[in-house]
C-alpha cells in the first residue's frame, strides 16, 4: 500500500523485506533496516550471485516468495556505493 | 530472549479469544500436527507490530469467512522458543519467519502465508488473500 508507513518514526522501509539491487553481480533480499551515511542495514539476508552458475535471479526471487528467505546474512551493511535500486520483494514479485 | 509474560499475554488472548488454541509446549505442537487431518490454520504469533497490526486482526476478518479451517493453532515465536521450532519441523519447506500463517489440509502445507506477505499491508487485503486460500484449499470440493 504506497504511502502508508509502517513505522511512522521511522524509514519508509523498516521492516520491510525488500530486493537490493547492487552495481555488481550481487541482489540481496532481506528485511531493511535502516539507511546513513555508511549505506543500508539489514536482517536475515539472502543472496542471489549473478556470476555463479544456477538459477537465474528471477528464479530465486520466486522462489524467496514462495518458500521464504534462507538467510545467509543475520544483519548486513551493503555500502552506499555499492546500492543500485531497493525494492520491496511483493512488488518485485508482482 | 522471551518477553515478560505479562506483556505478551494480551497478545495470546487476543489469538484465544478468535478461536485459536495455543500450542506451548513440544508435546501440544505433536499431539496437534503429529497426525493431523482435516484443516487446520497454524499461526506463528509475534510479538512485532506487523503481527499487531496487520497478522492478528487479518486473522480475524478472515475467520468470520463462511469457509474457514476446522482447527486454528498457534504457537508464539520468541517466547515458546521450543514449541515454535517443533511446529516449523511440520512445513519445514519453509522458511522461518513471523507471523507467518500455514494452511494444512490432512497434514500437508497447501498454502503457506510468509512474513514479507503480511508486513506494511492492510489487514483486510492479508484477510482477503487468506479467504481466498479458504476458498481454494479448503471449500467443498463438487
Amino acid at each position: 500500500m504506497t504511502g502508508r508507513i509502517f513505522h511512522p518514526d521511522r524509514h519508509e522501509l523498516h521492516g520491510i523485506t525488500v530486493v537490493l539491487e547492487t552495481h555488481g553481480p550481487r541482489t540481496y533480499v532481506g528485511r531493511f533496516d535502516s539507511q546513513d551515511d555508511q549505506g543500508v542495514h539489514m536482517h536475515d539476508v539472502g543472496v542471489y550471485d549473478a556470476s555463479a552458475d544456477g538459477a537465474t535471479k528471477a528464479e530465486f526471487l520466486q522462489r524467496c516468495g514462495k518458500f521464504g528467505i534462507r538467510p545467509e546474512h543475520r544483519d548486513l551493511l551493503v555500502p552506499s556505493t555499492d546500492v543500485a535500486r531497493i525494492e520491496r520483494l511483493v512488488d518485485a514479485l508482482r | 530472549m522471551p518477553y515478560n509474560p505479562a506483556l505478551v499475554a494480551p497478545m495470546r488472548e487476543e489469538m484465544t479469544d478468535m478461536g485459536a488454541r495455543e500450542l506451548t509446549t513440544v508435546p501440544d505442537v505433536d499431539a496437534a500436527l503429529g497426525d493431523q487431518k482435516g484443516t487446520m490454520l497454524v499461526f506463528v504469533n509475534s510479538v512485532c507490530g506487523c503481527a499487531a497490526g496487520n497478522a492478528r486482526p487479518a486473522l480475524r476478518l478472515a475467520l468470520q469467512h463462511g469457509v474457514k479451517p476446522q482447527q486454528v493453532v498457534t504457537v508464539f515465536a520468541g517466547q515458546d522458543v521450543d514449541a515454535t521450532a517443533r511446529a516449523r519441523q511440520y512445513f519445514s519447506d519453509y522458511q522461518p519467519s513471523s507471523p507467518s500463517v500455514a494452511l494444512l489440509r490432512d497434514g500437508e502445507v497447501v498454502h503457506f502465508v510468509h512474513r514479507h506477505q503480511i508486513e506494511g499491508r492492510p489487514p483486510q487485503a492479508i484477510a482477503a488473500d487468506l479467504t481466498a486460500a479458504f476458498d481454494r484449499h479448503f471449500g467443498v470440493t463438487v
